[in-house]
């Protein structure tokens, strides 16, 4: 199964190589052609503006939600999550626009407040997730169609909406394949 | 229980910057035209590289107003420089809620041995190296983030060049080597061991490795990219060119798409004067800030 993994800026290659241990056929997308067959997508970590204004100039928004609304799975940690939302805090316009969810951009303070910590992630099963928030983003408000995954001292930090999956903290760092795989299978099912 | 400061958290801080460009601003008004332009971080400073040079004298950390200033006029991290061994230079810093500290030989050293221990810092450091041996004492001092020192302010890549291959160079040796032989490879680079056995393994080093020092146009940008650095850092590059948004533009997309030389021609288009740069053989040996750091 081929999974497009957005790789203008950030952590894209830890997310690629832990798709790749799961067996799908991660690759990294800069450009819209190489989304073309791509059953599902992820857009990692790094800087949402940047990201945000390298997938808008170089024409990555429409795809990304062309696939989201064939029912493609969507997986977007920590500024991902960002990229994902319909309305973020304090900005006038959004990135995707694809989520019914505001966020909150690094709303757990500056980076010596970035933290670790062991969540409870009930569709993973009873197991702590080791979870990382670097200059985390929360949400603060979800629409009627989203499903809370974790929440972390009463701040929404994983939420589900159908096929679009989003995180705080970064999967992709810690080595708990969990998260990953639950993407995937929500791929399996599209 | 949330655990800050950890390895993990440091480390990965830098992880979200890689492919991305680091510029230097010394006021709020470049650092927004930064952020506009799609930078990863800003790193707040008085005076850029170019102009410490010009100015001489003791360079030390920037006036925490400049830095302040800039920290309120952006949503991306900020870093600042502190000088090679000030602690304390480097505890305001950490104080003031800075994201990210350079401990940096742009500015005038303040030890002449010793570097400070990063690792009983909660916020993370970058530091600059030559060579693979002060890249790994580095991070055996705690630092979570390494970038070349390469020149600063000279807009002349050679250096950069010369230490990113460098370090490239010697991971493919450590690789290479035996078990067994990498006690003498320890001895022989200064490094500690730990470090080195953890490079033979992955082929790489621990942390994020950026380019830094001389870096001028698009091109250089992702020239660095293609010797194998994970981010650029510009300093004056950017505002000592004659259209400092376009170049910013430019710059980084050039970084993403570093291989699309199609495009990185179209970016080199009409972008105007690049600064003006520095014959590296025309710079005394006291002039070269690369030599500094132990």
């Amino acid at each position: 199964m081929k999974v497009g993994v957005i790789a203008v800026q950030g952590a894209f290659r830890e997310h690629i190589r832990v798709l790749r241990e799961l067996g799908a056929d991660a690759v990294e997308v800069r450009r819209a052609n190489e989304l073309d067959g791509a059953e599902a997508v992820v857009i990692p970590g790094g800087e949402s503006t940047a990201i945000g204004k390298l997938m808008r100039e170089y024409d990555l928004l429409q795809p990304v939600r062309d696939l989201a609304s064939a029912g493609k799975p969507i997986f977007g940690t920590c500024a991902g999550m960002i990229v994902l939302a319909n309305r973020i805090v304090g900005e006038e316009t959004n990135h995707l626009g694809l989520m019914d969810v505001e966020v909150n951009r690094n709303s757990f303070g500056r980076q010596k407040d970035s933290f670790e910590a062991d969540l409870d992630v009930p569709v993973l099963g009873p197991e702590p997730y080791p979870a990382v928030f670097i200059r985390a983003p929360h949400i603060q408000s979800v629409g009627e169609r989203v499903e809370v995954l974790a929440t972390y001292e009463g701040r929404i930090v994983a939420v589900q909406q159908d096929n679009l999956l989003a995180t705080s903290f970064h999967p992709e760092l810690t080595g708990d394949l969990r998260l990953h795989a639950y993407f995937l299978g929500l791929a399996k099912r599209s | 229980m949330a655990k800050t400061g950890t390895d993990l958290v440091k480390r990965g801080m830098a992880e979200m910057q890689k492919g991305g460009v680091i510029m230097d601003v010394i006021n709020a008004e470049q650092a927004k035209i930064a952020e506009a332009a799609g930078a990863v971080a800003v790193m707040a400073l008085e005076r850029v590289p170019s102009d410490i040079r010009k100015a001489g004298g003791v360079a030390r950390m920037a006036d925490p107003t400049v830095i302040e200033e800039v920290m309120k006029a952006v949503s991306i991290p900020v870093m600042a420089k502190c000088r090679i061994g000030h602690i304390v230079e480097a505890r305001i810093l950490e104080a003031m809620g800075v994201d990210y500290i350079d401990e940096s030989e742009v500015l005038t050293p303040a030890d002449d041995k010793f570097h400070v221990d990063k690792s009983k810092f909660t916020v993370p450091f970058v530091c600059g190296a030559k060579d693979l041996g002060e890249a790994v004492r580095r991070i055996a001092e705690g630092a979570s983030m390494i970038r070349t020192k390469g020149e600063p302010g000279t807009g002349n890549i050679i250096e950069a060049v010369k230490h990113q291959r460098m370090m490239q160079m010697q991971i493919r040796h450590i690789q290479s080597l035996s078990e067994d032989e990498l006690y003498a490879e320890a001895k022989n680079l200064g490094a500690p061991l730990h470090i080195l056995r953890e490079i033979h393994e992955t082929g790489k080093l621990p942390v994020v490795n950026f380019a830094a020092g001389g870096i001028a146009t698009p091109a250089d940008a992702a020239l660095m990219m293609e010797l194998g650095s994970d981010g650029v850092f510009v300093g004056s590059g950017i505002f000592k060119s004659e259209n400092p948004e376009k170049f910013a533009r430019a710059i980084v997309q050039a970084t993403t798409h570093y291989q699309d030389y199609e495009l990185i021609g179209e970016l080199s288009k009409n972008l105007g004067t690049a600064m003006t740069g520095i014959d590296l053989n025309t710079l005394r040996p006291e002039e070269r800030m690369a030599s500094r750091g132990w």
